[in-house]
């Protein structure tokens, strides 16, 4: 790895907007082409990274105990939250959709937090733990960033579908919304990431 | 490749520009936004109270509403038994806005379908499912733990009108929920009724809606309108109802009697409740007169509630009836109590009583003077059918003197004994007559037709007897020869019976003969002469002669 070097061990850089390679200098610089701003890393990664995730922490919250869809059904209404529609959707026997939205809606969610927070603290720490791995999990939260989605989906077209007034009909809660909010925290924190902080171990950065 | 690198263009380096990382309020915002939201929820937790039903039908935890107006003013969160396992305990969470439904006089029901005598409530609870109703109560003090009603409360608290109350001795077919009529217009209903402290009544309270609670005055008569009232006067069949539902369901109605005060009565005023129109209806009767009264007679037919009558006007009524031990004579009187009513007779009393100085004394004054000129107390029989009395005050002339005696209470009053001597006249005179019928002779005289008849009868017998055993065989007798005669006759008749044979002989011989005589006069038309000379011998004619001369 030493045999190959880096654009920061010497002492280089390229512009985002248009690949020109520059100088490094410690001020902050900008491409002599094209204006960008230019950074060796995205600035503050590790800072908005964790921003973004505490914040998608803490609207988690809300989003599991505020009741995400009521359902009227012939007049009698009924407010259900994430974990009780699972609830309800296991023991009306329908496991499948329950095991769809448990992934979806508390899976996916906690794995993104587990990762990024690991991720964060290893970076943080510049730890040589487990670097390709720790990349590949990146790669993972990237890709099913946006699956966790599919619940404010299923709300949205439900809610839209399900309108058959004294009948029948659905609505969206204030749930639906930190949910979603969550989802796109998360979404947030993992793009501010930057995986190359992964490689900056304490022996590059001397 | 180093040179490559050393050309590379160095970057433009502009001032730097340090500031705080932004990024950080995007967590503290969700942190305010969650923090907002939690404290916004602690403080829209209004209170939480426990109501004990019955039963749970039709409740469910986390699912049935406590409404008012049809608004959702809180939520069953638990439902649970008391500790005793016999009632339902309801945990009930109300909202922030709704805390003042805690109060001690709320009160809460469970609104289901339901059928009743006043009609049919509840229907949109069949699909929408039970839910708390709840009235609110108007009390400064709150509570926690409330007891449910088990049918839902006839009047709610915030319907305008007045509330009144109505004494009587029976309630009746009244139910909560009878209705109040005004005019035969349904005007308010029953919302409560009570016993009395002591028991001996009870306190019943209607509601009348606004506006027509201002009908209500000082001066209305209320009366128990429930079921029908048939009468047959001397006007007729009269069938008397207020509606149908009464007649199910009970009611009250109330009038107000002609030339009342129209001023409205204030809520709460009480009323009696007359058992019907006719009692409601009538005029006071003011203060009561208690008299006593001593007879020497039996009284039989005499009861409680009989009238008393001042020269055939109803004054007043038979309290008591009790018969007393006299030791001196050793006889039994009979004690009735009565009370009079000055009011029935509204003439006469305006002009005894003067304005100043106790009634009574008056009253009193007034009495003794009518009872020197002749008043007496006197038994009469009202009904001659069931034999009912009635007590009557009227002047009996020649009765023996008496006093007045107002020593003791109650007043004394002098009696006559009972005048049932006419009527005994008549019906002795019945039985008089009944006497002189003489049952003897007409028994003997139906005897002896008696045995006339049987001898009558007898004879009768014989003779059909005689006819059974003698008439009746001979026409047996002679019905057989005339079946036998007319067998004969048959055979005559018969195609190879004799006669008939014989007659068609006899009908051949007769047409030959006719033919012969026939030929005859032919051969003397043609030969006249023949019958002097013989015939002539005529070979053409041979045929005829011979049979002239065989015919003859």
């Amino acid at each position: 790895m030493k045999q190959i070097p880096r654009a920061d061990e010497l002492g280089l850089l390229a512009c985002h907007a248009c690949s020109l390679v520059v100088e490094r200098a410690t001020a902050p610089m900008h491409c002599p082409r094209c204006h960008t701003r230019l950074h060796g890393r995205r600035p503050a990664s590790v800072q908005r990274s964790a921003a973004f995730l505490l914040a998608a922490l803490v609207l988690y919250i809300p989003a599991n105990l505020l009741p995400v869809m009521f359902t009227s059904r012939l007049g009698s209404g009924e407010a259900s939250t994430i974990l009780t529609g699972v609830i309800e959707f296991w023991h009306a026997g329908a496991w499948d959709i329950a095991l769809i939205i448990f992934t979806a809606s508390v899976a996916v969610p906690c794995s993104k937090f587990l990762v990024l927070g690991l991720l964060l603290v290893s970076a943080g720490t510049h730890s040589r733990w487990a670097q390709v791995e720790r990349a590949r999990l990146y790669r993972f939260v990237e890709l099913i960033g946006y699956w966790s989605m599919l619940d404010v989906l299923v709300v949205a077209i439900v809610a839209a579908l399900v309108q058959f007034h004294a009948l029948s009909y659905v609505e969206p809660r204030v749930g639906i919304l930190f949910f979603g909010m969550v989802v796109i925290f998360t979404m947030l924190s993992a793009m501010s990431f930057d995986p190359r902080l992964i490689w900056d171990t304490q022996d590059h950065d001397k | 490749m180093t040179n490559d690198i050393r050309d590379v263009p160095s970057p433009q380096v502009k001032s730097a520009r340090h500031h705080p990382s932004l990024v950080w309020l995007v967590p503290a915002l969700a942190v305010l936004v969650g923090l907002s939201m939690l404290i916004h929820a602690w403080f829209a937790k209004g209170p939480v109270i426990t109501i004990s039903f019955q039963a749970a039908t039709g409740l469910e935890a986390g699912k049935t509403a406590v409404k008012y107006k049809d608004v959702v003013i809180g939520n069953v969160t638990a439902i649970a038994l008391s500790s005793d396992n016999t009632r339902v305990l309801a945990t009930v969470e109300l909202q922030k806005s709704a805390a003042g439904f805690a109060r001690e006089d709320s009160r809460f029901w469970v609104v289901r379908p339901r059928i009743g005598a006043g009609g049919v409530s509840g229907v949109e609870t069949v699909l929408s499912g039970s839910y708390i109703g709840v009235d609110a109560g108007k009390s400064t003090n709150l509570k926690q733990d409330f007891v449910g009603l088990e049918t839902p409360p006839s009047v709610v608290s915030d319907t305008p009108g007045k509330s009144f109350l109505l004494h009587t001795e029976d309630l009746g077919s009244l139910e909560i929920g009878s209705p109040v009529y005004y005019r035969h217009i349904n005007v308010g209903q029953v919302a409560a009724y009570h016993l009395d402290d002591d028991g001996k009544g009870v306190m019943v309270q209607v509601f009348i809606q606004a506006p027509n609670d201002r009908f209500v005055t000082a001066n209305t008569r209320f009366w128990n309108a429930s079921g029908v009232d048939l009468s047959f006067g001397s006007d007729g069949l009269k069938l008397n109802t207020q509606s149908l539902a009464t007649i199910v369901a009970g009611g009250i109605a109330f009038a107000n009697p002609p030339g009342g005060a129209d001023t409205a009565a204030s809520g709460q005023t009480r009323f009696v409740l007359a058992h019907d129109e006719q009692t409601a209806m009538a005029d006071p009767d003011g203060e009561p007169i208690v008299m006593r009264l001593r007879f020497d007679q039996s009284l039989r037919g005499l009861a409680v509630g009989a009238p008393v009558e001042f020269l055939g006007k109803d004054v007043g009524r038979v309290t008591a009836i009790d018969v007393d031990y006299d030791a001196a004579t050793q006889s039994f009187p009979v004690i009735v109590d009565v009370v009079v009513f000055s009011r029935r007779l509204p003439l006469v009393e305006n002009k005894v009583r003067s304005t100043t100085g106790d009634v009574p004394i008056q009253f009193q004054g007034f009495m003794r003077g009518l009872v020197a000129r002749g008043l007496r107390a006197q038994p009469r029989p009202g009904n001659l059918l069931t034999g009912q009395l009635y007590i009557a005050l009227d002047f009996i002339p020649h009765a023996r003197p008496a006093s007045f005696d107002v020593s003791g209470q109650p007043w004394i009053m002098p009696t006559v004994r009972a005048d049932f001597s006419r009527l005994q006249e008549q019906v002795a005179s019945i039985v008089d007559k009944l006497d002189h019928v003489p049952f003897d002779a007409i028994g003997q005289h139906l005897d002896a037709d008696l045995v006339t008849l049987d001898k009558t009868l007898r004879q009768a017998g014989q003779t059909l007897d005689q006819v059974n055993t003698q008439v009746l065989p001979e026409l047996h007798g002679t019905l057989q020869d005339t079946r036998s005669t007319l067998g004969n006759f048959n055979g005559v008749l018969a195609p190879d019976a004799q006669l008939p044979q014989n007659i068609n002989q006899t009908m051949l011989e007769l047409q030959r003969s006719a033919r012969s005589l026939r030929t005859l006069t032919d051969m003397l038309g043609r030969h006249p002469e023949s019958l002097v000379r013989g015939r002539a011998a005529d070979s053409a004619e041979a045929g005829a002669p011979k049979k002239e001369k065989s015919t003859p």
